[in-house]
């Protein structure tokens, strides 16, 4: 049994204008101690998935339409509140792209790792002042005994992000999920954060979603890793599959328009992707990706293409895989 | 040598911050930009990295006289600006436009997309007349717009649509220098680099020279000629980008470039080896350390780093570094 | 971009415009307040009895068909004085109003956008503001007199300072929006840029503002008279009526009930109006599509 499997997950959106679909018939699993590497541009839909994992979105606007979201066996889709709350914590824990307001400003970051704590478990003052102290250093905050009693606004945005770390830490969950976790963040931060987050996966023993715009953070991460485009998933493989043998167009695309740093130096164009993400309300028929796509042909918008195997634990959406 | 069209000398801002009294002045001052020379050549693109409160953006700023300098001096082509004002100014930023990084801030919610592109001339006071309709449709042409965009409003456009509006505006002067603020950061990646694209197509059809202000590395390294370094409000190298990429001299550049994620899964042990050096967070801008302001952080700090700060020098030709560690070839 | 609409439908006020009828209570609201201004439009008309024609053989007579909201202790028609009192509302609401719009903004655009005279300017509001509203406009109309026109101008004291506060607050905003500097950059002057770039886009907040100072003035303007500061009587204010009534609060409830059913109904939909229009013009409480 995996520890997360969605199954045909369809999440929507009442708007103004109708039913809005933000996720569609979205598939995975993951195994404890995983790494799934979530990438796509914004309304691919990544975000949203994570947030119906996680049971964050407001209901309405949002409808899950369809699908199943079992955690350890466990279906989440039907929890009440309540029941949810329990889950979130010990069992799934999140960290957002934005470390300035997901911090309360007025409590100190010591107050506010020791309350969620005690949310979920009986500990007494000192063992709660100890465990914090404890987690502060897991994620790398200089002289935690003392940090324990600063607010939020006296931290650097990437201590900042170390602190919702320990917070999503503190229940040891068996599932993090780290929504841009780095996009905030400058350069040489990123980095320290992104080999944290792997530190910390080996020694709480979890499995990690990382959700993110950045094809750079799915290299230094992932194990495996799903393309989303469009509120759909386009591909799924291996790491290693994604970067040697992209199969979709889409994938292809996004991989060599963003310039590397160690790639020969190309004189002129990037090889850019034409054209603009789909408006959710005004989705092409057939294929998502088939207004943008060079290989495009009549049938592509004529059905959604069928996720295709290409090889082990490899497969895309694509019906011109060999051309 | 060629003369600069653009060049800074001893440039500095400060900007005064936080708690103010009844009626009283500002008590802390923070220099974002510190004595910063810069010289740029007409027709070429000096890239500008640097982390968040470098200074980059504000310097970008004050080049083209949108921010008030504290100290130095700012020559555009033969003239002295730096305390141009009146007529004079509003002539002189004719040449010297800039796009900015954020696309829904950029554009005035209100009005249509004709008038947005056609401001600039109105300003300068022509008629909006059928000439200036013209002009805006060859602007809009010239990046890329569909003719109809004229009549839309912002809010019917995705961001590299905005982004390419906003760049219409900027040229429509016809400027000589334009500074580029981060104007791919907020895009998505694969609407990224059509405006790359864009930029460099236009600079070499119109003859642009450019300053373009990223913190992506790798962005910088394809659009730019000569890449200027930016830690806590000074440059700290500037080198010929294949120079500056394939042989680093100052430790902070050479960080930058480590922390860049691989762009393959295999290097990742490779990755977390090379980047291992550097610690800590970049100190406040009101707090700017003594000496060298990246002793705190270097790898390679000496007793000297934390005394006196280094001065730029020229270590081969072009190539300036401000680091006690670095001698002259 | 669907290619297949107009861009006229797609400007802005016009997108606004279409929420806002589309918004139950912004449109309740209106039609509240629509009844309180048809009625200052029409009371000549449907009122043709003057408000103050006493006839003492018809004092306290309950509403009827001939008296629709009954006679007082002077044997006045209260359909007429209620009537007669909403064109004095509504002229007293309008006036603040218009004064707030100009002074307010003038005030709030000179102060938010040179930061050279804000200081000065915002501390003086600031003694303005630290009155309460009702004492503040008792001063002044002590010190003018008790006119219509003098409550106008001390309503004008009172609010004033409020609305500069607010148009201070959306043009420190607007001032450091890119599309001003994108102006500025293109070498736009100061007038320019206040006049196509700011002050329209002050416009939404302001009128918001507007819409909830239009109830205060009316109410504040019916406390005056209440108290006995504001128009003299017998001048038909709905204050005065009301100040007039209760004396018989328990004999004739109804000289005390329907002016104050008048003014309810007024600041009620002024409200409901205001609501709506900040639910739609507000851009932080608007969902992101």
């Amino acid at each position: 049994m995996s520890l997360l499997e969605v199954a045909g997950l369809t999440t929507t959106f009442a708007t103004e204008r109708g039913e809005i679909a933000a996720v569609e018939e979205v598939n995975f699993s993951l195994e404890a101690g995983e790494v799934l590497g979530v990438v796509g541009e914004s309304g691919s839909g990544k975000s949203v998935t994570a947030l119906t994992v996680m049971g964050l979105l407001p209901r309405p606007p949002a409808r899950i339409a369809a699908g199943s979201v079992r955690f350890a066996g466990q279906e989440l889709t039907s929890l009440s509140d309540r029941e949810m709350r329990r889950i979130r914590g010990p069992g799934i824990a999140m960290v957002f792209q934005e470390p300035m307001t997901s911090l309360n400003p007025v409590f100190t970051i010591g107050e506010q790792i020791i309350e969620t704590i005690r949310a979920h478990e009986r500990a007494g003052a000192a063992a709660g002042f100890a465990r914090t102290v404890e987690l502060l250093e897991k994620v790398g905050i200089p002289s935690a005994a003392e940090r324990m009693s600063a607010y939020p606004h006296q931290l650097s945005g990437g201590q900042r992000q170390r602190v919702m770390l320990a917070i999503a830490l503190a229940c040891r969950p068996r599932l993090l999920i780290a929504d841009e976790p780095t996009t905030a963040l400058d350069v040489t931060i990123q980095a320290q954060i992104l080999d944290l987050l792997l530190d910390l996966r080996d020694e709480f023993g979890m499995a990690l979603i990382v959700i993110t715009h950045n094809i750079g953070v799915i290299a230094e991460t992932a194990d495996r890793v799903l393309v989303m485009y469009a509120g759909r998933i386009v591909e799924e493989a291996p790491v290693a599959g994604i970067f040697d043998r992209p199969a979709h167009p889409y994938t292809r695309a996004l991989l060599a328009s963003a310039p590397a740093l160690d790639a020969p130096l190309a004189a002129g164009h990037l090889p850019a992707i034409p054209g603009t993400l789909p408006d959710p309300r005004h989705r092409p028929p057939g294929c998502r990706f088939a207004p943008r796509c060079e290989l495009a042909i009549p049938a592509c918008s004529a059905a959604l293409p069928p996720l295709t195997a290409v090889g082990p634990g490899h497969a895309a959406s694509c019906i011109r895989l060999g051309a | 040598m060629m003369t600069p069209l653009v060049e800074a000398t001893g440039l500095s801002r400060d900007f005064a911050l936080g708690a103010r009294g009844l009626f009283g002045r500002s008590r802390h001052v923070l220099r974002a930009v510190d004595r910063v020379d810069l010289a740029i050549l007409p027709g070429e693109t000096v890239g500008l990295v640097g982390e968040s409160g470098s200074g980059k953006s504000t310097l970008g700023r004050l080049l083209i006289r949108l921010v008030e300098p504290t100290a130095g001096r700012i020559r555009f082509g033969a003239e002295d600006i730096t305390r141009l004002g009146g007529r004079a100014l509003a002539e002189t930023r004719r040449a010297m436009q800039i796009v900015f990084q954020d696309p829904y801030g950029a554009l005035d919610p209100r009005m249509p997309v004709e008038q947005i592109v056609m401001e600039p001339l109105r300003i300068h006071g022509a008629r909006a007349d059928a000439a200036a309709r013209r002009a805006v449709a060859e602007m809009l042409d010239l990046v890329g717009l569909p003719p109809r965009a004229a009549r839309r409003f912002p809010h019917e456009f995705s961001g590299g649509q905005r982004q390419r509006i906003g760049i219409a505006r900027a040229l429509i002067l016809r400027p000589q220098f334009v500074v580029a603020d981060e104007p791919v950061s907020a895009l998505d990646v694969s609407v990224q680099a059509q405006i790359i694209n864009l930029l460099t197509d236009l600079q070499r059809e119109l003859g642009l020279t450019y300053l373009f202000i990223a913190h992506d590395l790798a962005v910088v390294r394809h659009i730019a000629s000569r890449v200027a370094v930016m830690y806590l409000g000074k440059i700290v190298e500037l080198a010929e980008k294949s120079a500056l990429y394939a042989e680093p001299l100052h430790p902070y550049t050479q960080a930058l470039i480590a922390a860049v994620p691989v762009r393959h899964p295999s290097a990742r042990a490779a990755g977390r080896v090379r980047r291992a050096e550097l610690s800590g967070d970049v100190p406040s801008a009101l707090a700017i350390p003594s000496g060298c302001r990246f002793h705190p952080r270097c790898p390679h700090a000496m007793a000297l780093c934390r005394e006196r700060e280094p001065a730029p020098r020229e270590v081969r030709p072009g190539h300036v570094v401000s680091c006690h560690l670095v001698n002259p070839a | 971009m669907p290619a297949d609409e107009e861009g006229l439908w797609h400007r802005p006020s016009v997108l606004a415009l279409r929420r806002l009828l589309h918004h139950r209570l912004f449109v309740s609201g209106l039609v509240l307040f629509a009844i309180i201004v048809v009625a200052a439009i029409l009371a000549p008309v449907l009122a043709p009895i003057n408000p103050d024609k006493i006839d003492m053989n018809a004092t306290f007579l309950p509403p009827s068909l001939r008296h629709l909201f009954g006679t007082d202790n002077f044997g006045r028609s209260l359909f007429s004085r209620v009537m007669w009192g909403a064109r004095l509302s509504m002229l007293i609401g309008g006036a603040t109003v218009a004064i707030n719009a100009v002074a307010g903004t003038v005030i709030g655009a000179l102060a938010g956008y040179y930061r050279r005279i804000d200081n000065i300017v915002m501390r003086a509001n600031d003694a303005l503001m630290a009155f309460p509203p009702v004492l503040l406009a008792i001063a002044v109309t002590a010190t003018l007199g008790p006119s219509i026109i003098d409550v106008i101008i001390a309503l004008g004291v009172v609010y004033t300072p409020r609305t500069a506060r607010i148009v201070r607050s959306s043009v420190i905003v607007l001032r450091e929006m890119e599309y001003v500097q994108a102006a500025v950059a293109a070498g736009a002057g100061d007038w320019h840029v206040l006049r196509r770039h700011i002050l329209p886009n002050a416009l939404a907040p302001l009128i918001v503002q507007l819409s909830f100072l239009f109830a205060y003035a009316v109410l504040t303007e019916a406390t005056l008279s209440f108290l006995g500061v504001g128009a003299v009587p017998p001048t038909p204010t709905w204050g005065n009526i009301m100040a007039e009534g209760r004396e018989y609060l328990t004999t004739a409830p109804w000289i005390i009930a329907i002016p104050g059913a008048a003014l309810m109904i007024t600041v009620l939909g002024l409200n409901m109006l205001g609501d709506g229009l900040r639910d739609v013009l507000d851009p932080r409480l608007r969902i992101q599509q």
